[in-house]
């Protein structure tokens, strides 16, 4: 507070005093040389201790001021609600709409036109230190020459394809970075068919929501019809300019530089255009996130 | 308008006696704000921890030198898909209370009471001084004091880089210049990790210094009014 207000105060100051500013420093001493002005104020508000500056501040009694702390702290009250999450019972429901809320918002944040990174030759990470993961066996032992890729659901030409027809489509190959969920990544180099261009050549129904595939390790996974349309995204049988080696899927897998590594499934036998996912994907079912785009 | 000081006044039949001072410091959405926040901040850091367990390590793969192995014990969500759970659901409440934070103040004006201008520069060395023992005590005219002000100020931008940092290690394809911004994925992951601990430092020194300014301080944040401001 600006010490001019403190009219009555300051006069007891002494001059000179630099602390007049602190008027609470001066008790008015009985019979001093008080003037006659502050002796009335000082009758008519017993002053304990503490003297304040006398300018007109608005007062509250002191009973309602304890009632409109009360009201204030209970106005506080409601963030009790997120203790709604401490409960057990609530808390896995909680948890799952709030990843759902996470994934409903990544499908808006997604957008077709914008690529991936793409990295030069020499940022690749050599094919050696390329991580291997897999969620139980590092080869389920294709047997190459009787593979194919069972096509159904809302397509116009269902069927089993072979590893030659979706390598007669269009080559693309890019450097793209693979993101483990674990929070690693790793540059690779991967080579393929687009997805697009499959799902077109087997007439698929894009205006379907999904696609699934299944995987000879009985690992499954999904994607939005969206992200399985981006030109980025490959049905992958090659690493490094060469056929997938079997710990990296052979002999075809996904490639979707804007998901996570989870959905990358390998091995894959089936794919199947729906509107309905009943089952997610693997890491899905666990309680990962189903949408996971990056 | 908070910082404005009223006389708590008790009366005895026509006596009437000041009690006391207080001044309405904390308005309601600062204070909800700041409570909510303050849980949704320790989810974030105590599942963040967790997730950090899945690798806990900067850079490549292999070799994976694993750089601080966490206790389990100090992490939430059990798992790393359980910690992603809370990570991904408390990541929006701290977001949401965040934006309402900044409306709020930018909006209501309030934000002068916080935030660290170029006035506050000269009253800082004084504090610094009085802060470790060889200085008076400075004056106090405001609810917050220079050093107070930056420090408040300070989280507020960590708050933010921490949300940035967390979107750039999300989505580093559809916030790629982001990722970019920060020196590249690796480097995203590394800030994110560093801000955090610098908020950690700022809650460490919250603490102490709520524990040392007393009851009337911290029950300020949950009434708005704090009594006997020492302004």
């Amino acid at each position: 507070m600006e010490p001019k207000n403190d009219k009555p105060d300051a006069t007891e100051s002494k001059v000179g005093d630099s602390k007049v500013v602190e008027p609470r420093a001066e008790e008015p001493t009985p019979g001093g040389p008080a003037s006659r002005e502050a002796q009335i104020v000082d009758a008519k508000i017993d002053r304990p201790k503490i003297v304040q500056p006398r300018i007109d501040r608005p007062t509250i009694n002191e009973r309602k001021f304890a009632k409109v702390s009360r009201r204030e702290l209970l106005k506080v009250a409601p963030l009790l609600a997120l203790g709604a999450f401490a409960i057990p019972r609530f808390q896995e429901s909680l948890l799952k709409k709030g990843l759902g809320f996470s994934d409903w918002a990544s499908a808006l944040l997604f957008r077709r036109s914008h690529l991936a990174p793409t990295f030069a030759d020499a940022q690749v990470t050599p094919f050696e230190k390329f991580p291997i993961n897999g969620y139980d066996v590092d080869d389920p032992g294709v047997i190459f020459e009787n593979w194919s890729l069972t096509v159904s659901g809302a397509v116009q030409k269902p069927g089993d394809y072979k590893l030659a027809q979706i390598q007669a489509l269009p080559r693309i190959r890019q450097n793209t970075r693979h993101v483990c969920v674990e929070g690693w990544d790793v540059i690779g180099r991967f080579g393929g068919a687009r997805l697009s261009d499959f799902l077109n050549m087997i007439g698929a129904d894009t205006s379907a929501r999904f696609l699934t595939v299944t995987c000879a390790d009985d690992y499954y996974e999904s994607l939005d019809m969206a992200t399985a349309l981006h030109p980025q995204t490959l049905l992958c049988y090659e690493m490094y300019d060469q056929p997938l080696t079997r710990e990296h899927g052979a002999p075809l897998r996904l490639s979707v530089p804007t998901k996570i590594g989870y959905k990358q499934a390998k091995y894959l036998t089936d794919l199947k255009v729906t509107n309905v996912l009943e089952k997610a994907g693997y890491w899905e079912d666990q309680g990962y996130s189903s949408f996971y785009g990056l | 308008m908070s910082g404005a000081i009223v006389e708590i006044v008790r009366t005895k039949g026509e006596e009437t006696e000041t009690v006391g001072r207080a001044a309405y410091e904390h308005p309601l959405p600062v204070r909800l704000c700041h409570w909510v926040n303050t849980i949704a901040l320790f989810v974030m850091v105590g599942s963040g921890l967790q997730i950090f367990r899945a690798f806990p390590s900067f850079g490549a793969k292999i070799p994976q030198k694993d750089l601080l192995n966490w206790p389990k014990s100090f992490a939430i969500g059990g798992w790393l898909g359980g910690a992603l759970q809370w990570h991904l659901t408390f990541m929006w409440i701290y977001i949401a209370t965040g934006l309402i934070y900044l409306v709020y103040q930018l909006f209501s004006g309030n934000y002068r009471q916080v935030l660290f201008t170029h006035r506050d520069i000269p009253g800082v060395w004084p504090m610094v001084k009085h802060y470790f023992f060889f200085g008076p005590k400075p004056e106090v005219r405001e609810p917050y004091n220079p050093l107070q002000k930056h420090a408040y100020t300070t989280v507020i931008g960590l708050g933010v880089l921490s949300v940035l940092t967390g979107l750039a290690v999300w989505k580093p394809v559809q916030f790629s210049w982001l990722a970019w911004l920060m020196g590249g994925f690796h480097w995203a992951r590394l800030w994110h990790f560093l801000v955090m601990w610098a908020m950690l430092a700022f809650v460490l020194g919250h603490l102490v210094m709520v524990l040392l300014h007393g009851w009337n301080n911290f029950v300020s944040m949950l009434t708005g009014w704090k009594k006997d401001p020492e302004y």
